[in-house]
């Protein structure tokens, strides 16, 4: 391999680094009409009327747009491909709104200041409703959160049932786990919770629109999902697909924020309505109360094992607070179990139920990890639980009962989209590698012993340490449902323009995608030209989401490039007069058996200009066939403050089977940025929500993210691995490295001061409190 | 009302509102280097130099920098050629969208402390976010740029 698995720079990297203008409100054009949203400050209510004359008296005031004024077409915002496994429970505009931040009303004027002037002197009567705000109680409440009656969802198999407040309601089982349960000689039971998390990506959602020359809806947009923009657009404005362009150009991160549509709806209607062009840009007060979060989750969890380790049962029941709008409810909680009971193929039987409510609080979303995290959270938390029940070192416990190379779970049979009875083998799974390395860099035994030896002189200084650990898997794609295409061209004086839908939110994918095709082809990255992505010129790509891009949209490019390279022969045996199989095109050169050559160069400049007058293009579609999961095990070290509780995070050690690295620097700094947004979510990260469903933190004065003073020691490990459905040998990274970090961080919590957080995160309150009961 | 400042070496007298704060003013100027991540002087992408020291644009009133010098990331092109080698090697650009208010916090670290320890350096740039990168490749960046510095300063 000469190009892949090679750390070369980002492409993009100097204009980021310079502050090019490449982002989206950086190309908005300068008289674009500036838009703000009226949001809602009850958590239920029915807007009972709407007075917007001292907004209209605003100078620069150009537009009012209330519920009335808009056509009621119900959509969802969930970027997921046709047909969304999400409900259309949600309107551009409503005269219910459901959560605090919901939209109530739309501003539209020449500048900044007045939008904002007009939204402030907006008068809103409501008549408020009760919320419903604890998911516990959501399932049957006598308030719907969604009492309209045109709502619905364009699937049948996912139990929605909008008169129960439900979002979703589905399940599998493998095996008779009533029977597992009671042949198990040691079984535990807990309940687990994981707290809502905001992606808090730097750059806001924010969108532009304009009409362009043929009339048609051009709409640039910060998004992980240009395809979907484009589909949902079109429904939720009532207008032909054809009729809109959605262009994204370079992204300041998306974290699952963006592959809901959000800030799009706006530019589009109001460019629609007037012609001119518009913009909108997220406060970030809007961010995190008009748009989604990780949802909240709660797990029963029921493990059964033999006293020697064998786990024989695991009984998995989640309830998921989808909040006022079911998008990626069921997707999301459907992960929780189905990327999540999949590591223990050993067991005799399992079981998974998952329950998404309607709720008046925030709305769920997608968000790194998107369910996986929060189900390792639970499960993994309780397999630590198990350890210490049965005196098992929790590494030992896992190597038991983990899965291994080249082994199956019936699992992979149930979540596969298309998938026969045939058994799916992991042939590329390296958790067994990914466990016995980390082992050996943590020290995991030796730090125990000398945590151990240090007890008492750290105990003296008001401190413990304790030691934890997890392992992961994630997705690469969604076999049968998310699919990839890209298109590659020759230029002539023979460079290469590719073409691919994959969204590029800062993760490198356009990188490793000229990579693949550099590989592919057999010429240097530099003769690569990369674009991306727009709906009127890119491939088809369902987006960058459900860690798809390097796998999906890597296999699409190496299926592009192949057709490229038969192209090249095919047409260089005409210019070389010999026939196609005495033909080979490498390093650049087209060579015939007898000793002809001509370079690419030459060869694109004659075929385009002097002979045969071609323009050779190739376009290549991929849609993942099985799971090629990617693995991890995570350690940590933390010390707790036996005065105060305050967790500091040591070191953390994460060993990661990726499959080949396209490009193992880009895979490393995914790595430590997942491990270091996991060590917000163990710690500090909520959305916080008051009794009456106001957010508490609204803005990052509230809502803590890990900044380089809470970072700890991060060593990462890319074992060498090689998956041979993935391009040049790849998996994912980018999800799985979020999902031991929460895990193994409470485990060591525990190991030090002997307190269990079930329920993130592990403040220091939590943690004081553990202390003080365990006092007595 | 009208400032007078002088902009990356440029004399600008600027027509602006008493109450639009320097970020907007300078990405209306055509500095779209300034980046805008929040409302509350948390993040740090608005970083840049008035008068020399590090300032967040997103907090300042325009009418405060009359009569002074401001320095955008587009002012330092030359000088951050190395922070930008170091950065970029080890892929901690990432999205990018931190990255003008992170290299205007190191070229102030540089400034006004001597051989910062590790320590240091997290506490002076502890406002910079970065979500993409967990912070470790973009430390070991700073350490290098700076130690390189060294050097250049010796030679």
């Amino acid at each position: 391999m000469k190009y892949v698995n090679d750390s070369i720079k980002k492409i993009d990297s100097e204009a980021l680094l310079k502050g090019k203008g490449v982002y989206t409100d950086d190309l908005a054009p300068r008289d674009a009409l500036w838009i703000k949203v009226v949001r809602s400050p009850h958590a239920s209510a029915k807007i009972s009327n709407i007075d917007d004359r001292l907004t209209r008296k605003v100078p620069g005031v150009e537009m009012v747009l209330t519920y009335k004024d808009l056509q009621r077409i119900p959509f969802t915002r969930a970027g997921q491909c046709y047909p969304e496994l999400s409900p259309y429970d949600k309107f551009i505009l409503d005269e219910y709104v459901r959560h605090v931040g919901d939209d109530v009303a739309i501003i539209v004027a020449e500048n900044q200041k007045s939008a904002e002037m007009g939204a402030k002197r907006l008068k809103v009567s409501y008549e408020i409703l009760d919320p419903v705000l604890d998911y516990r109680k959501a399932e049957g409440h006598a308030t719907l959160v969604h009492p309209e009656e045109d709502n619905f969802i364009p699937v049948d198999f996912v139990g929605y049932d909008r008169k129960k407040n439900l979002a979703c309601d589905i399940g599998f089982e493998v095996g008779e786990i009533k029977e597992a349960l009671k042949e198990s000689e040691v079984v535990i039971q807990k309940t687990y919770e994981s707290q809502a998390q905001a992606q808090a990506m730097m750059e806001t959602q924010r969108a532009y629109s304009y009409e362009d020359e043929y009339g048609r809806l051009v709409v640039v947009s910060s998004t992980q999902i240009p395809f979907h923009v484009r589909r949902t657009l079109a429904r939720a404005l009532d207008m032909p697909m054809s009729k809109i362009r959605v262009i994204k150009p370079r992204i300041g991160g998306g974290f699952g924020s963006k592959q809901s549509i959000h800030a799009e709806f706006y530019p589009a209607l109001i460019t629609k309505l007037t012609g001119k062009p518009s913009k909108i840009v997220y406060s970030r007060k809007d961010v995190f109360t008009g748009t989604t979060s990780r949802h909240k989750m709660q797990f029963d969890i029921t493990l059964g094992a033999t006293k020697e380790g064998k786990i024989l049962g695991i009984e998995m029941n989640a309830l998921s607070d989808t909040g006022a709008y079911g998008e990626h409810a069921n997707t999301t909680v459907g992960a929780a179990g189905k990327k999540v009971l999949t590591l223990y193929n050993k067991v005799k039987a399992c079981s998974f139920k998952g329950k998404a409510v309607y709720t008046n609080n925030l709305p769920g979303g997608a968000l790194r990890g998107f369910g996986v995290t929060q189900g390792t959270f639970a499960l993994e938390s309780a397999v630590n639980e198990l350890a210490e029940v049965l005196k098992i070192d929790p590494v030992k416990l896992r190597e038991m009962n983990m899965i291994n190379k080249g082994e199956t779970t019936p699992i992979y049979n149930i979540i596969t989209k298309g998938a026969g009875p045939e058994p799916i083998y992991m042939d590329s799974c390296e958790l067994e590698a990914c466990v016995e390395k980390g082992k050996e860099l943590f020290g995991w035994e030796n730090r125990k012993n000398q945590i151990e030896k240090e007890k008492s002189s750290l105990r003296k200084k008001g401190k413990a340490r304790g030691t934890g650990m997890a392992i992961a898997q994630q997705g690469s794609g969604l076999p049968n449902i998310d699919m990839a295409g890209a298109t590659i061209k020759l230029n002539d004086d023979g460079f290469f323009t590719l073409l691919v839908g994959a969204t590029d939110i800062g993760t490198g994918s356009d990188t490793i995608l000229s990579q693949i095709a550099a590989e592919t082809l057999d010429v240097s990255t530099d003769k690569i030209n990369i674009h991306a992505s727009d709906t009127d010129v890119s491939p088809f790509d369902s987006g960058a989401y459900a860690s798809s891009t390097t796998y999906t949209s890597g296999n699409a490019v190496i299926e592009a490039c192949k057709k490229m390279n038969a192209l090249i022969k095919e047409y260089g045996s005409k210019v070389l007069e010999e026939k196609i199989e005495d033909i080979s095109f490498q390093r650049g050169n087209i060579q015939s058996t007898s000793g002809k050559e001509i370079s690419l160069e030459e060869f694109s400049n004659k075929i385009t200009y002097s002979m045969l007058h071609q323009q050779l293009t190739a376009t290549g579609s991929f849609v993942p066939k099985k799971a090629a999961p990617p693995y991890m095990a995570g350690f940590a070290e933390v010390e707790v403050d036996l005065d105060t509780g305050k967790v500091e995070v040591l070191d953390f050690v994460g060993v990661v089977d990726c499959g080949t690295a396209i490009n193992p620097v880009l895979a490393q700094v995914q790595t430590e940025g997942g491990i270091v947004q996991g060590l917000g979510m163990a710690l500090f990260e909520e959305v916080k929500v008051s009794s009456t469903g106001k957010l508490k933190s609204n803005s990052f004065m509230e809502y803590k993210i890990p900044t380089r003073k809470d970072i700890c020691r991060i060593q990462v490990k890319l074992i060498e691995g090689h998956d041979e459905t993935g391009p040049y040998g790849a998996k994912s990274i980018g999800e799985v490295v979020i999902n031991t970090v929460p895990p193994a961080i409470v485990e060591a919590i525990y190991q030090a001061v002997g307190v269990r957080i079930r329920t993130l995160p592990a403040t220091p309150e939590k943690v004081w409190h553990g202390m003080d009961a365990n006092k007595g | 009302m009208k400032i007078n400042v002088k902009i990356n070496g440029k004399e600008k007298a600027l027509e602006i509102a008493p109450d639009d704060y320097l970020s907007e003013v300078l990405r209306r100027e055509g500095h779209l280097g300034v980046k805008k991540g929040c409302d509350t002087g948390s993040c740090g992408v608005c970083t840049i130099h008035v008068d020399d020291t590090a300032v967040l644009s997103c907090g300042m009133l325009a009418a405060k920098a009359d009569g002074k010098t401001v320095t955008t990331i587009e002012g330092v092109q030359e000088k951050a050629e190395r922070i930008r080698y170091e950065l970029g090697k080890r892929g901690v650009d990432q999205c990018g969208y931190c990255a003008p208010g992170t290299i205007m916090s190191i070229l102030y670290l540089e400034k006004v402390v001597k051989d910062p320890t590790e320590e240091e350096i997290n506490r002076y740039m502890k406002g910079n976010y970065c979500r993409c990168s967990g912070y470790v490749g973009q430390l070991e960046a700073v350490k290098s740029y700076l130690e390189g510095q060294k050097h250049e300063v010796c030679e």
